[in-house]
């Protein structure tokens, strides 16, 4: 008994040396561990606001709870409907046709044989990445107007006959976001893609030319198989984000006449929480937003661990 | 034999025509994305009355330097920019060194509640409090309206943490020894031997913060609520395009050109093309660090 106290204080003893020897490896951790409570999990628990009749001018302990009434009342909504077809539709066009452009674009500069062309393009296909979506607003507001570049240049095509509004007519509204967003992110999503298309076995294709592969086979026998565990993390990721609509971007291009097709979720929290103050009402919708996000993403990952034996977690 | 021969001309033709058709596919993608900056930089550089016109594509139709005159006289329009600046410059330095810090010791194996402060960690990159929140711990902290909002919420990011804990780790362990066997202590050595030996992945680390820092306006929008004199060049582009989107919707399109509209055309193009050279001029040069960053990243995880 007593041998058994002493080896446990021993233990522990040489566990608060261990400690002291480390004291400045500790003391450097702290400073992160305090901030992400306070900014991380602070917020969190910031959530029961979103089960409680909350005003500004009182502290969240004062307010009195009010169980699930701002869910139903969000539920009710009228805009309900259209804010939950808005988001996941804007999601699902990106998903599906968003998604495979960069893989696309990745696998056709990989076959530019002229390596400084390829650098070349790569790097010019980075920029759009790197401006801000309120730039990209000024010029697409501008573009997309009746008179604008976009107008002019279809007209001149003659795709349409009269001129449009695009961004003033909700039906064009999905569009406009999806290829905004696509143009943007096109080269920067390809990077990751390129990276693993170079780290494929060049000897693989030597074989296959031996063997009389023509280059799509290549590409579909060879490239494709040795990449899919990126695309399937890719997609996890995607899939998780389902329902964050490109906040930034919706943000600049939704206006009072689109709205019908441009609001989604966070914008909706955005404009409820603070335009009109309904804190409770507002951090209700984002935490009923955020608990499908999570099972999007539980799924999404289980799902590709049970198909491709491959998980981001 | 014949036969042969016939295929493999037939197959470099087909080649041909495919490298053909790809090379003029990527010239394609290179114009779609210069065009708009060169669209905005041309218009930047006509009179603002005659570019309301429109129809200015390639070159300028009246060139003048008055629109980048006109930002550079408006006191509110500077100031907005001396806003991006500092909090560019200082919320990138406090959130490379401050996440790198954090991050030395947690790439230690042997550090005493490793599995905790990490667990602690990846909670917050699955769960946050969202917009709502934040704003009111924001407000609690006396951080509405005040510069910090631009620093401190932003000194810290749970995602770079990881990328800079798997660099940390190929540093080879026995440059901190020599370092402590000459009596340095841990927080010398990450000083003095792992931040210089770092330099790919902080900088990787600070483009895309910086970036970020640069680019935001919705920090400005949301928290600065009462006292313009602090928002960044952002926000303040953010409200004249949300104010031409209004105008635009409600009809009053080009017909009516007022000295006004054309002021705050000018400011809004320039203003653009101001805050967006920098970027263009100084991401191609970082672009071997930030490739190489995303690699560490993405494989090592």
């Amino acid at each position: 008994m007593t041998e058994m106290s002493n080896l446990k204080k021993r233990k522990k003893s040489v566990t608060m040396r261990k400690f002291m020897n480390q004291k400045y490896l500790q003391l450097m951790v702290i400073p992160g561990l305090i901030w992400m409570f306070i900014f991380n999990y602070i917020p969190m628990g910031g959530i029961v606001i979103a089960f409680k009749k909350f005003k500004i001018t009182k502290s969240i302990a004062e307010a009195p709870w009010v169980g699930f009434k701002y869910f139903e009342e969000f539920f009710q909504d009228s805009n309900f409907s259209n804010i939950m077809i808005n988001t996941i539709g804007i999601s699902l066009l990106k998903l599906i046709i968003g998604f495979p452009l960069p893989i696309i674009f990745a696998l056709l500069l990989n076959e530019i044989r002229n390596l400084k062309f390829k650098k070349f393009t790569q790097t010019i296909s980075y920029l759009p990445h790197f401006l801000s979506w309120v730039v990209l607003g000024g010029i697409l507001t501008t573009w997309l107007n009746s008179t604008g570049v976009i107008n002019e240049l279809f007209q001149a095509l003659h795709i349409t006959s009269g001129p449009v509004s695009y961004l003033g007519n909700p039906k064009y509204f999905w569009g406009v976001a999806l290829i905004s967003d696509s143009w943007k992110e096109l080269g920067w999503s390809a990077i990751i893609y390129l990276a693993a298309i170079s780290s494929v076995d060049q000897q693989l294709y030597e074989a296959a030319t031996v063997d009389g592969a023509s280059k799509m086979q290549k590409i579909m026998k060879i490239t494709l198989p040795s990449i899919k565990g990126t695309i399937a993390i890719m997609l996890i990721l995607q899939i998780s984000g389902l329902l964050n609509a490109n906040f930034d971007q919706i943000m600049i291009l939704k206006n009072q006449i689109n709205i019908s097709r441009s609001q989604v979720i966070d914008t909706y929290v955005y404009q409820v929480g603070m335009t009109l103050g309904k804190y409770s009402y507002a951090t209700a919708v984002n935490l009923f937003k955020s608990v499908i996000a999570l099972m999007l993403l539980l799924i999404a990952n289980l799902s590709s661990k049970k198909l491709l034996g491959r998980s981001l977690y | 034999m014949k036969r042969r021969v016939s295929s493999k001309i037939k197959r470099s033709k087909g080649t041909l025509i495919f490298d053909i058709l790809n090379t003029i596919f990527m010239l394609f993608i290179c114009f779609i994305c210069i065009y708009p900056i060169w669209y905005v930089i041309v218009n930047s550089l006509n009179d603002a009355t005659d570019a309301l016109m429109g129809g200015i594509y390639w070159w300028p139709r009246q060139f003048s330097l008055k629109n980048y005159k006109t930002v550079f006289s408006d006191s509110s329009v500077l100031q907005a920019f001396k806003v991006t600046i500092a909090k560019t410059l200082i919320g990138t330095t406090v959130n490379v060194l401050f996440t790198a810090m954090v991050a030395y010791p947690l790439s230690k194996k042997n550090l005493i509640g490793r599995k905790y402060y990490m667990a602690f960690g990846t909670v917050t990159m699955f769960f946050s409090g969202g917009l709502i929140p934040t704003f009111l711990l924001f407000k609690g902290l006396g951080l509405l309206n005040n510069f910090w909002v631009y620093v401190i919420p932003a000194a810290f990011n749970f995602f770079n943490l990881l990328i800079m804990i798997n660099f940390f780790r190929e540093i080879p362990e026995a440059l901190e020894e020599s370092a402590k066997i000459d009596g340095a202590n841990d927080f010398t050595i990450f000083r003095k031997v792992i931040l210089p030996l770092s330099k790919p992945v902080l900088a990787t680390i600070a483009l895309f913060a910086g970036v970020g820092q640069w680019n935001d306006y919705f920090g400005g929008l949301m928290y600065i609520t009462d006292n313009r004199s602090l928002e960044p060049i952002q926000t303040y582009l953010y409200r004249m395009v949300a104010q031409v989107q209004s105008s635009q919707m409600a009809g009053s399109i080009a017909s009516n050109i007022s000295a006004k509209d054309s002021t705050s055309t000018a400011i809004k193009l320039a203003a653009m093309v101001i805050t967006t050279l920098p970027i263009c001029c100084v991401y191609p040069f970082l672009q071997k660090y930030f490739v190489k960053g995303m690699m560490i990243g993405a494989v090592k995880e």
